[in-house]
C-alpha cells in the first residue's frame, strides 16, 4: 500500500479524535509549567525561611521534601482542573501554552537547583 | 546472593521503575519523532498510536512509581540521623560532602518535573491518539515535553548512581 503523503488528507483509521479542540492539551501544558514553578518556589522558600520549612515538613522522615513535593502536585492538579474547565472547549492553540510553560519550567528549575535556593539560607 | 531489605528498594526505584522509564525513553522518542504522514500508511497509523499509547502511559507510571518509592520510602533510609547512613558518611567527609550539598539536593527536587511531564505526554498522546499525526506543531510540542521529562529523570538517576556508588545504602 502507498503511503499517506497527504497530511491534510482525511485519514478514516484517525477517527474523531484529530479534531478534538486543542484547549484541554493547552490546559494540560499551562499546567505543567505552573506544577514546576511551584516545586522552584515552594524549594526556595523553605530554604529561606524555617517557619514555612517546619510547615512544609508532613513526615518527619522525609522531611520538608514531603510538603514541597505534596504541595507541587496538589498545585499542579488544582491548576490543570481549572485550566481544563476553562479551556476544554476551546480551539486555542498550545503555541503560546508551550512557550509560557517553557518559562514556568525554566524558573522552577532555577528554583530547585541548589546553587540558587542556597543562597536564600539564613546565615549561620 | 541476597539483598538487604534497603538494597531491595534501592534496587525497585532506580533499576527498575527509573530505568524502565529511561530505557522506554529511545522507543518513546521514535514513536512521536516518526509519526508524520509521509513515514507511515494509514495500517501503520494505528498500530503505532496504540504502541505509543501504552508506552507513554507505562512511562508515566513508572516514573510516578520512581520518585514516590524514591522520596517516601528509599530517602528516609537516606538522610538517617545515624553514623552510617549515606547523608551522614558524605558530610562527614568534606571530599564528598558536595556530593549531599549539590547532588542529592538537586535530584530530590528536579526528579519530580519527570513525572508531571510524561502525565502531560501521556495525556496529549491519549486526547488525539493517531490524530496527532495530523497535528505537527502539537506533536513538536509534545515531542519537547518528552525530551525534557528525560531529561530531568536523567540527571536524577546520574546523581543516584553517583552517589550510591559513593555511599551507598546498605
Amino acid at each position: 500500500m502507498a503511503p499517506n503523503t497527504n497530511p491534510a488528507a482525511p485519514v478514516p483509521e484517525l477517527g474523531e479524535a484529530a479534531d478534538r479542540p486543542e484547549g484541554p492539551v493547552a490546559a494540560a501544558i499551562l499546567a505543567a509549567g505552573v506544577g514546576a514553578f511551584a516545586l522552584g518556589v515552594l524549594t526556595t522558600l523553605a530554604e529561606a525561611s524555617e517557619p514555612i520549612k517546619e510547615f512544609l515538613n508532613l513526615y518527619d522522615p522525609v522531611g520538608p521534601l514531603s510538603g514541597k513535593t505534596t504541595g507541587a502536585v496538589i498545585i499542579w492538579l488544582v491548576a490543570w482542573a481549572v485550566l481544563h474547565l476553562i479551556y476544554r472547549n476551546k480551539p486555542v492553540e498550545s503555541r503560546l501554552a508551550l512557550t509560557v510553560s517553557l518559562v514556568l519550567i525554566g524558573l522552577g528549575v532555577i528554583g530547585t537547583f541548589p546553587v540558587f535556593f542556597q543562597a536564600f539560607a539564613p546565615a549561620e | 546472593m541476597s539483598f538487604t531489605h534497603h538494597e531491595f528498594w534501592t534496587l525497585i526505584h532506580g533499576m527498575v521503575l527509573g530505568a524502565v522509564f529511561l530505557l522506554g525513553f529511545a522507543g518513546g522518542l521514535e514513536g512521536l519523532w516518526s509519526l508524520r504522514p509521509h513515514l507511515m500508511t494509514p495500517e501503520g497509523i494505528r498500530g503505532r498510536a496504540l504502541r505509543l499509547k501504552i508506552g507513554v502511559t507505562a512511562m508515566a507510571v513508572a516514573a510516578w512509581g520512581t520518585v514516590l518509592t524514591g522520596t517516601w520510602i528509599v530517602y528516609p533510609w537516606y538522610r538517617e540521623d545515624v553514623p552510617d547512613s549515606p547523608r551522614s558518611v558524605l558530610l562527614a567527609d568534606p571530599a564528598t560532602a558536595q556530593w549531599h550539598h549539590f547532588g542529592m539536593e538537586w535530584k530530590e527536587h528536579v526528579a519530580w518535573l519527570s513525572p508531571i511531564l510524561a502525565t502531560t505526554v501521556a495525556f496529549i498522546v491519549l486526547y488525539y491518539g493517531a490524530g496527532l499525526i495530523r497535528h505537527e506543531r502539537l506533536r513538536k510540542t509534545t515531542l519537547a515535553l518528552f525530551v525534557l521529562a528525560f531529561a530531568f529523570a536523567a540527571v536524577a538517576g546520574l546523581f543516584g548512581a553517583l552517589i550510591t556508588k559513593t555511599a551507598p545504602l546498605l
